[in-house]
């Protein structure tokens, strides 16, 4: 596959929301607002990232009834370390995703990449695969994020529309979170069946 | 095998304490800046919105007090050796869990000068507002003690106007301020107190020192 | 009474699934039949109980006093991840019957985020009771912990027995399989949300 393929497979043809349905708690949990979700996959690719380049550089090295193990301890250091990161210099925004972001280390799409791309590709490949992976979680978490906030806050990116009142509340809680995203994969599966 | 395993867990235990050994003093920095813009927040403001001195809260160690099996921190904006407000800061139950807010009461007791929330965990787009609803928070800035209560009141009469659709955060919210308010009472009072204790020790002090005078 | 606040608060009120999107994955992937959501459930009830057990004495006796709270996740997760794979082949070597009925989710509970969700809630979020709030003992701790586990399993009966409805009627076809699956969810969330402020 293409350098440029690695990239943006993860936007449509492989998008681990839409398509591969992986990391549905940050997904629903944290998509209350466009920026919010965008925090989140944000995280998320950060770890995705440099969790693919540790575990590529590693794999030829470690044995493999115990490769599990030690994927799942490279990724906890890393997200442990995007703690650190959060807390020092975003405070806000670690306030607000909270408990989520040590759940990075449970989300299966980082285990998934390292488990099918990362350890059997070089470092550059895999560090490829990470940011198209994760860009493709970011884009759709933004989105999903994006249409909660429109329809249960009447604002975009915290922007509030002009002349409008309160929104559906229920779509900034959690009832909210299941039903645009249904209604989002539908949509979604419906271009793709057109394409 | 157990090598490796054990290995990867040592150096990784490594690396991160590294890492939190670098980030430690900007994460205490950090907390450290919150805390100062909250003081400035409901300290540094005349009732009018003006600012008395942009930047200049200098913050120490503050004071506790202890009231009913809660503490309360507060810091005082001392001006000509006269303490002018007082920044509390008090901590409820919202609906979510633990609401802290900032709370700036002037000396005299006559206005709360500002709010500023400090930690929540109220719902997004609801409860959550208490942090962005310019109406709710606008009127907590130089609210007359005199002429307002502290209740939230549907219609407003005389008290708070509640945050639409988050009537508990915007009541504990309100609880909050009032919680400081009694605090502020036993600060004020606590001070009366230990000024005549100063000066009765200093009286004691002195009648001894004549006493050996005397002998 | 504050024991009773934890169990209806973890039950209803703050269901893990439905309130806190916590076990989405597990959730989607094995409600399709009541049998399988069943076992599923006990086998999450145990993994969560007994991890909570075991995350709270190592927080509380061993990070605690060393100052080393900055391993909690990475040391969570490997106590984890060796529990399950304890408990795995213990329950093979003494009760055969019950590792034929939990045996196969066992491998799936490790990545299940309820169990590190629920271990790191307790040791670092303040619970309320009435206008008060503190951190929970280990006492109350496993309660809370085996309650949330007692509303996965709700969440996951109730939804299995819509899903075994579900699947016999005529979906369109966009909406087949998880669009709808979570939209159900969402009308149920819907229902759950009738339980805030009972607590």
């Amino acid at each position: 596959m293409s350098k440029f393929g690695l990239i943006t497979k993860g936007l449509v043809k492989d998008n681990p929301t839409f398509v591969l349905l992986l990391g549905m708690c940050p997904t629903l949990a944290t998509t209350t607002s466009a920026m919010n979700g965008l925090s989140m996959g944000l995280a998320t690719l950060f770890v995705l990232v440099l969790s693919n380049m540790a575990i590529s550089a590693l794999a030829p090295a470690v044995p493999d009834k115990v490769h599990i193990p030690v994927y799942i301890v490279v990724i906890a250091t890393f997200v442990t370390v995007l703690q650190f990161l959060m807390q020092a210099f975003v405070p806000d925004i670690y306030a607000t995703l909270g408990l989520f972001i040590p759940l990075i280390v449970v989300n299966c799409i980082v285990l998934g990449r390292a488990e099918a791309f990362a350890n059997k590709n070089s470092v550059v490949d895999s560090a490829l695969d990470g940011i198209g992976v994760g860009l493709g979680f970011t884009c759709s978490l933004t989105v999903l994020g994006a249409v909660r906030e429109i329809l249960g806050s009447l604002s975009v990116f915290g922007w509030k529309i002009p002349g409008t009142g309160d929104g559906m509340l229920a779509f900034v809680m959690a009832p909210g979170a299941f039903i645009a995203l249904g209604y989002l994969m539908v949509l979604f599966n419906k271009f793709l069946a057109k394409k | 095998m157990v090598l490796c395993l054990f290995g990867t867990c040592l150096f990784c235990s490594a690396v991160l304490g590294g890492v939190y050994a670098l980030t430690k003093e900007p994460i205490e920095q950090t907390n450290a800046k919150i805390l100062q813009t909250a003081v400035g927040q409901v300290l540094l403001r005349n009732a009018d919105g003006t600012d008395i001195k942009e930047g200049t809260a200098i913050l120490e160690a503050p004071d506790v007090l202890e009231m009913d099996g809660k503490s309360y921190e507060y810091y005082t904006q001392v001006e000509n050796d006269k303490p002018v407000a007082y920044a509390i800061k008090s901590t409820v139950v919202g609906f979510g869990g633990p609401l802290t807010l900032m709370v700036g009461i002037s000396a005299d007791r006559k206005l709360v000068l500002n709010t500023s929330v400090l930690a929540h965990s109220e719902t997004p787009g609801l409860g959550a507002k208490c942090t962005s609803d310019e109406k709710f928070m606008s009127q907590w800035k130089g609210l007359q003690l005199e002429s307002t209560k502290l209740e939230v009141q549907k219609p407003v009469k005389d008290g708070i106007d509640a945050i639409t659709a988050s009537t508990i955060t915007s009541k504990a919210y309100t609880s909050a301020v009032a919680n400081a308010l009694a605090a502020f009472d036993k600060i004020v009072a606590g001070q009366t107190v230990s000024e005549n204790a100063e000066e009765a020790v200093l009286e004691e002090t002195n009648n001894v020192e004549q006493e050996v005078e005397n002998e | 009474m504050e024991i009773l606040i934890i169990i209806v608060s973890a039950i209803f009120v703050n269901n893990i699934v439905l309130a806190q999107f916590l076990g989405i994955c597990p959730y989607l992937g094995v409600s399709n039949k009541l049998s399988t959501a069943t076992g599923m459930s006990a086998a999450v009830a145990f993994v969560i109980t007994l991890a909570t057990l075991v995350t709270y004495l190592l927080n509380q006796y061993l990070l605690v006093p060393n100052q080393l709270e900055f391993l909690q996740t990475i040391a969570f997760i490997l106590v984890i991840a060796a529990l399950v794979q304890m408990v795995e082949i213990v329950l093979k070597k003494i009760s055969p019957a019950l590792y034929q009925a939990l045996g196969i989710f066992l491998p799936l509970i490790t990545t299940n985020c309820a169990v590190l969700g629920v271990a790191i809630t307790v040791v670092t979020k303040e619970f309320t009771f009435g206008d008060a709030s503190k951190m929970l003992n280990l006492g109350e701790a496993l309660i809370y912990a085996f309650a949330t586990a007692l509303g996965y399993g709700l969440a996951m009966i109730l939804f299995a027995g819509l899903r075994e409805h579900l699947a016999l009627n005529d979906v369109p076809k966009s909406f087949k399989g998880i669009p709808i699956a979570l939209i159900t969810v969402g009308i149920l969330a819907l229902a759950f949300m009738g339980f805030a402020g009972i607590a």
